[in-house]
């Protein structure tokens, strides 16, 4: 499995997200720049952290506009795995890949701690290797974290299983119904705000995000 | 030329957590009369009314990239016209 880890003016996780795969897992993954305008060769996509374009307008708005997005949604409506954390996350809202948008933290302050979250479906490229209902701990780090979604939307998300992981102990920005990730209706866009790349081996303290890029390595020899 | 100035604001049923901080800023002023402050921007735009009409355009930009209708809605002004 060959993975993309594209590279937006701004992008500041980048780096964290390519060695999680390439040095914790051992993974063949590359750099893709957003002036690029193809993904051939590769089997998945991530979208890493920062503050892409100044997070000017809004955070991950003007990100769409990279010749590389493109490519990303074909690649993503294809079925294809697309990730996304914090600034990822954001972009693939403010695409359109994914339901909902992410507003400003209600506590009107940048939150950086690690918070306890419940994995709520496990039945993802991302999330294959934890357990449903399993409570793990992510570093968060962002200003503009609070899920919104209306209440339709909302139920839909919740009936679908697309809501992935939720804060368990704390909701520390607002976000409706304590979401911290979710996916696309199809299941292979995943976004949240937690940093599943800052938590890959007990060198960093915590290895509790090391399963999202294994289950996804897994996925990739299941699917040859 | 046509200056217009387009307002985006949160819809009615999202938090704003900044008018909410700034009301309560207000209240601690003596200003109780004061019920609720929403916070919203604004975009001053000059539009070439010869090459696209200014609803048009405006409805276009505002919709393509300016507004986030999960969240947001909006409005516009003429500022001025000749």
């Amino acid at each position: 499995m060959k993975i993309a880890v594209i590279v937006f003016p701004g992008s500041n996780c980048d780096i964290d997200l390519y060695e999680a795969l390439h040095t914790v897992c051992d993974a063949d993954v590359e750099y893709v720049s957003y002036k690029q305008d193809n993904l051939d060769g590769f089997d998945a996509v991530m979208l890493p952290g920062g503050f892409s374009y100044g997070d000017y307008l809004r955070c991950g708005a003007i990100a769409r506009f990279s010749p590389i997005m493109p490519a990303v949604i074909e690649f993503a409506k294809n079925g294809k795995p697309v990730f996304g954390t914090c600034n990822g996350f954001q972009i693939l809202t403010e695409v359109g890949l994914l339901p909902g948008a992410l507003k400003r933290n209600n506590s009107l302050k940048f939150v950086c701690k690690t918070v306890e979250l419940t994995v709520e479906n496990t039945n993802t490229p991302f999330t294959s290797l934890y357990k449903k209902g399993e409570k793990i701990n992510l570093p968060i780090a962002h200003a503009d974290g609070s899920y919104y979604a209306d209440e339709e939307l909302l139920a839909e998300l919740e009936e679908n299983g697309q809501v992935v992981f939720r804060y368990s102990k704390e909701n520390p920005n607002g976000s409706l119904n304590d979401i911290a990730g979710i996916t696309n209706k199809q299941g292979n866009v995943l976004g949240m705000m937690p940093h599943p790349e800052r938590a890959v081996e007990m060198l960093l303290g915590n290895e509790d995000g090391l399963r999202v890029f294994k289950s996804l390595l897994e996925e990739g020899k299941v699917k040859g | 030329m046509t200056k217009v100035r387009i307002f985006v604001t949160y819809k009615q049923s999202v938090f704003d957590p900044q008018g909410e901080t700034i009301t309560e800023a207000v209240h601690s002023l003596g200003h109780n009369e004061v019920k609720e402050i929403k916070v919203g921007k604004f975009f001053d735009v000059t539009i070439d009314s010869r090459e696209k009409e200014v609803g048009e355009s405006v409805k276009e930009i505002s919709e393509q990239l300016l507004v986030n209708f999960n969240l947001e809605t909006y409005r516009y002004e003429i500022m001025e016209e000749d």
